[in-house]
C-alpha cells in the first residue's frame, strides 16, 4: 500500500517576535525546519510500509527552498518526494493550500493512506489535512495517537480528544492527521543521507497540476490577513521576596485581591 | 493582489526585510524583491521610510455571499453535556448578532438532547436548530459535517462560530472546505466591521508571538473556531423565549465510511487542561513520577487541572494529554502555576496567554520568570506544601 505524507517547511517560529520599540518583526534563527508534527507523519508512513509494503511519498507545497525539507525526509527512508511550487501559489490560505495539495496527490497516483501532521506550527490551523480529505472525498480522522489495526482496506485508530480518546474505524483510502504521541521518529540512515543528495525531486507548478490560477494562491483563498501586531502581555512581573512562608503569604493575598482564587 | 516595490523609490536599505514574518523579502542589486513566500500580510507597508512598498488592491473575486444572514453558534455536546465553551460562544455571538442587527441561532446535534435546547435560548439564542437521533450520540466527523453543511446551505447564516475544541477543530474545517469558504482557527478576539458587515477575526500566530487579524471578504459564511476562556459567558435569563426548529435526520442506511467503535474518558477525577480555570504544571524539577502527587494535591486544592512540560512527559511521569506547549496543548486559564520548569520557548507558547502566571523555580534566572506575573524563587518541595497548607486554611 502506498502512503503519501504531507510535509511543510516552517520558519523556526519561536524566534519570531515583535520589537516593541520599532513595532517590526525580529527573527532569530532564520533557518527553515520541518514542521515537527510532520516528522511523526513520516515515521508512521515508514512503519506502515514496513508492515504492508508499498512506497512512502512525501509531498510539499512551498517555495523552491522547501526542496531542502523534502531531501531531509528522504534521509529518513521516504522513497520519493514531490515539490509543488509556483509563484501563483503565493499567499495561499488553508483552502487554497489543500486544493493544491489534493491536486498533487491525484497526480502522484494510487495510495491507501495520506498522513498529515496535526498542525503546522507557523499557523497552528490544523485545517489543511481535513481540507485535502474533503477535496478527495475520502474519510478522515484528526489527532490520531495510535494505529490499532491496518490492512489494505480498513484502518482502526485512536483519536485524541480533550477528555480521553475515541476509537474509530474507517475504510481506505483515507487521510489521518497525527499527534506526537503516536510514535518515536527514527534517526536518518546513512543510506538515506546518500540518497537524499542524489534523489530527483520533481517540481510541479500550475501547468503540471492542471489547475487554474484562480484556484490557488491568494486568488484561490477565502481569507485575508489585514493586520499583524504584538500580543498584549498581562501584568508585570513581580518577584516575591523573603522566606518561603512570606513569599507564599504574599502570593495568596495578591491572588485573593485579584479574585483569582 | 500583490506587494509591489517601486524601484524608483526603493533605496535598498533593507528595513523591510526584518518586518516580514515570512522571510519573503530580499535585497538584490540595491532593490528589494518580494518572492513567492509572500503572504500579503502587509507588515512591510508601514516600515518603509520611502513609501516604496504598496499593495495593489484588486478585488480578486466577486462577492458570493448575497442572501446570507444571521449568526450561528455550534452547540457542541459530548455525552449529552453541553461544552462549557458554548456559553462563551453564545455570549460573544449575541454581541456580534446585535451589532449586525440579526438573529443568533444555535445548532445542536445529539441523541436525546432535546431537553438542552431551551437552556441555549435562556443563554441568549433566538433560534435552535435541533437534530436529535441515536446515530448522533458519538462524534462522527462524517455525519456531523454532512448535517452542518446541509443546514448552512439551507438557512445561509453569514457567520458560524464553534469552540476550538478537539471536536470543533476536527470537523469544522471539513465543513468550510466543502462550502469553499474561509475558516479562521483558534480565534481569541472577534469583532464586526459594521460598515462592510465583516467579521474581524483575531488569532495568535507563530506560537503566540504575534497576533493577526483575518477577514473573509467574499465568501459566506464567515467561519471561526474560538478558544476557551477568552469570551465572556452569556448571561442567563430564565424567561427568555425562542424558537426550536427540529430537523429530521436522513443519514440512516447511507453508506458510512467512518465508524465510531468506542469512546473512552481518561481524565479521571481531575479536570481536563483545556477546560480548566486553574492549571498547576510540573516540570523536570519534580525529579520523579511520584512527586507529581504534590502537583496533583495543589491542583485539587485549587479545583484545577494538572499540566506538564515535555520533559516531564518524556520521562514518563505523566501522560501526554497533560503536556502544555508547542507539541502539546495550548491553554489560557485564569491562573497557571509553573513548578520546576525552566520556561523553554516551546513551553511558553502554550501558556503565555494565561491571565496570571505564577512561577516557582530555585534558579532565579530561569526564563519562566520573564513571563510570570509572580515569581517565587525557592525549592518547590518546600514551597508547594506551604502553599497547600495556606490555601486549605483559607478555605476552611
Ligand atoms: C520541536 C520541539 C517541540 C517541543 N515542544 C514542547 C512542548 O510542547 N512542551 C514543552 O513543555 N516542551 C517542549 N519542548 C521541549 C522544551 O524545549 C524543553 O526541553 C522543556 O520544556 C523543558 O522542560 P522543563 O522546563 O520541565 O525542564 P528543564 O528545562 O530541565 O527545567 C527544569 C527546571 O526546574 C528547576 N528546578 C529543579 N529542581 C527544582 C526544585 N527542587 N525546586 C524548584 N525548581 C527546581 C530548574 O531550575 C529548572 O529551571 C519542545 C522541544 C522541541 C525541540
Ligand atoms: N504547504 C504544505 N505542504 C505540505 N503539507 C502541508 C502544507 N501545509 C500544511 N500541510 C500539512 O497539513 C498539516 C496541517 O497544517 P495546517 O493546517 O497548516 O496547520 C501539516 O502538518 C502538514 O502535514
Amino acid at each position: 500500500m502506498n502512503v503519501i505524507v504531507c510535509v511543510k517547511q516552517v520558519p523556526e517560529t519561536t524566534g519570531v517576535k515583535i520589537n516593541k520599540d520599532t513595532n517590526t518583526l525580529i527573527r532569530e534563527g532564520t533557518k527553515g525546519i520541518i514542521n515537527p508534527f510532520d516528522m511523526y507523519a513520516v515515521e508512521e508512513g515508514l512503519r506502515i510500509k514496513e508492515k504492508l509494503g508499498g512506497e512512502v511519498i512525501a509531498l510539499s507545497m512551498g517555495p523552491p527552498q522547501a526542496d531542502e525539507a523534502l531531501r531531509e525526509v528522504v534521509s529518513y527512508g521516504v522513497d520519493g518526494a514531490v515539490l509543488l511550487s509556483d509563484r501563483a501559489f503565493a499567499g495561499a490560505d488553508t483552502l487554497a493550500t489543500s486544493r493544491t495539495l489534493a491536486k498533487g496527490v491525484e497526480k502522484v497516483g494510487e495510495f491507501g493512506l495520506i498522513i498529515c501532521g496535526k498542525q503546522a506550527i507557523d499557523g497552528d490551523t490544523a485545517q489543511v489535512g481535513p481540507g485535502i480529505a474533503e477535496r478527495l472525498d475520502i474519510p478522515y480522522v484528526a489527532f490520531v495517537r495510535k494505529i490499532r489495526e491496518i490492512s489494505n482496506h480498513t484502518l482502526v485508530v485512536e483519536r485524541m480528544m480533550d477528555d480521553g480518546y475515541d476509537v474509530l474505524e474507517v475504510t481506505l483510502p483515507a487521510l489521518i492527521t497525527v499527534v506526537k504521541e503516536i510514535n518515536e521518529p527514527r534517526m536518518p540512515s546513512l543510506r538515506g543521507k546518500m540518497k537524499a543528495k542524489s534523489v530527483d525531486i520533481p517540481v510541479w507548478g500550475i501547468s503540471e497540476l492542471g489547475i487554474s490560477e484562480e484556484e490557488v494562491g491568494l486568488k484561490g483563498s477565502a481569507t485575508q490577513v489585514i493586520k499583524i501586531f504584538t500580543p498584549q502581555r498581562h501584568g508585570n512581573r513581580e518577584m516575591l521576596e523573603g522566606s518561603v512562608e512570606r513569599q507564599v503569604d504574599q502570593l495568596v493575598s495578591r491572588l485573593d485581591g485579584m479574585k483569582i482564587i | 493582489m500583490s506587494v509591489r516595490i517601486d524601484i524608483e523609490l526603493c533605496t535598498g536599505c533593507g528595513v523591510c526585510i526584518d518586518s516580514c514574518p515570512f522571510k519573503a523579502i530580499t535585497v538584490e542589486d540595491g532593490i528589494a524583491h518580494v518572492d513567492e513566500t509572500c503572504n500579503l500580510c502587509g507588515a512591510c507597508l508601514d516600515v518603509c521610510d520611502f513609501d516604496a512598498i504598496s499593495m495593489s488592491d484588486i478585488k480578486k473575486t466577486e462577492f458570493k455571499g448575497d442572501g446570507f444572514k444571521g449568526v450561528w453558534v455550534y452547540a457542541e455536546q459530548r455525552n449529552g453535556k453541553i461544552a462549557s465553551v458554548v456559553l462563551e460562544l453564545l455570549g460573544e455571538g449575541r454581541i456580534l448578532a446585535d451589532k449586525l442587527g440579526v438573529n443568533l441561532s444555535a445548532v445542536l446535534f445529539g441523541d436525546s438532547i432535546e431537553s438542552k435546547a431551551n437552556g441555549l435560548i435562556q443563554y441568549g439564542a433566538d433560534k435552535i436548530y435541533l437534530v436529535d437521533d441515536p446515530l448522533l450520540k458519538d462524534f462522527n466527523d462524517e455525519i456531523y459535517s454532512n448535517i452542518l453543511t446541509d443546514l448552512i446551505k439551507e438557512y445561509k447564516p453569514e457567520i458560524v462560530i464553534s469552540g476550538a475544541t478537539a471536536v470543533g477543530r476536527s470537523f469544522i474545517p471539513k465543513v468550510s472546505a466543502r462550502l469553499e469558504t474561509g475558516l479562521t482557527a483558534d480565534c481569541t478576539g472577534l469583532d464586526i466591521d459594521s460598515e462592510k458587515r465583516l467579521l474581524l477575526q483575531t488569532r495568535p500566530a507563530f506560537g503566540g508571538n504575534i497576533m493577526a487579524t483575518i477577514i473573509c471578504p467574499d465568501m459566506r459564511p464567515q467561519m471561526a473556531t474560538v478558544r476557551h476562556k477568552v469570551m465572556k459567558k452569556a448571561s442567563y435569563d430564565p424567561n427568555r423565549k425562542g424558537e426550536i426548529i427540529t430537523k429530521g435526520f436522513d443519514g440512516h442506511g447511507k453508506n458510512l465510511r467512518t465508524n465510531v467503535l468506542d469512546v473512552v474518558e481518561e481524565i479521571g477525577d481531575l479536570v481536563s487542561i483545556a477546560e480548566a480555570d486553574v492549571i498547576v504544571s510540573g516540570g523536570r524539577g519534580l525529579q520523579e513520577a511520584k512527586n507529581f502527587r504534590l502537583i496533583e494535591e495543589l491542583a485539587r486544592t485549587l479545583d484545577g487541572a494538572v499540566g506538564a512540560s515535555r520533559a516531564a512527559v518524556d520521562a514518563g511521569w505523566i501522560p501526554y494529554s497533560h503536556q502544555v506547549g508547542q507539541t502539546g496543548k495550548t491553554v489560557c486559564p485564569k491562573l497557571y502555576i509553573a513548578c520546576g520548569m525552566s520556561g523553554a520557548v516551546q513551553h511558553l507558547v502554550g501558556m503565555q496567554s494565561s491571565d496570571v502566571i505564577v512561577a516557582i523555580n530555585k534558579d532565579k534566572d530561569a526564563p519562566i520568570f520573564e513571563v510570570a506575573s509572580f515569581g517565587l524563587v525557592g525549592d518547590l518541595f518546600e514551597v508547594i506544601p506551604v502553599m497547600i497548607e495556606r490555601l486549605k486554611n483559607r478555605k476552611g
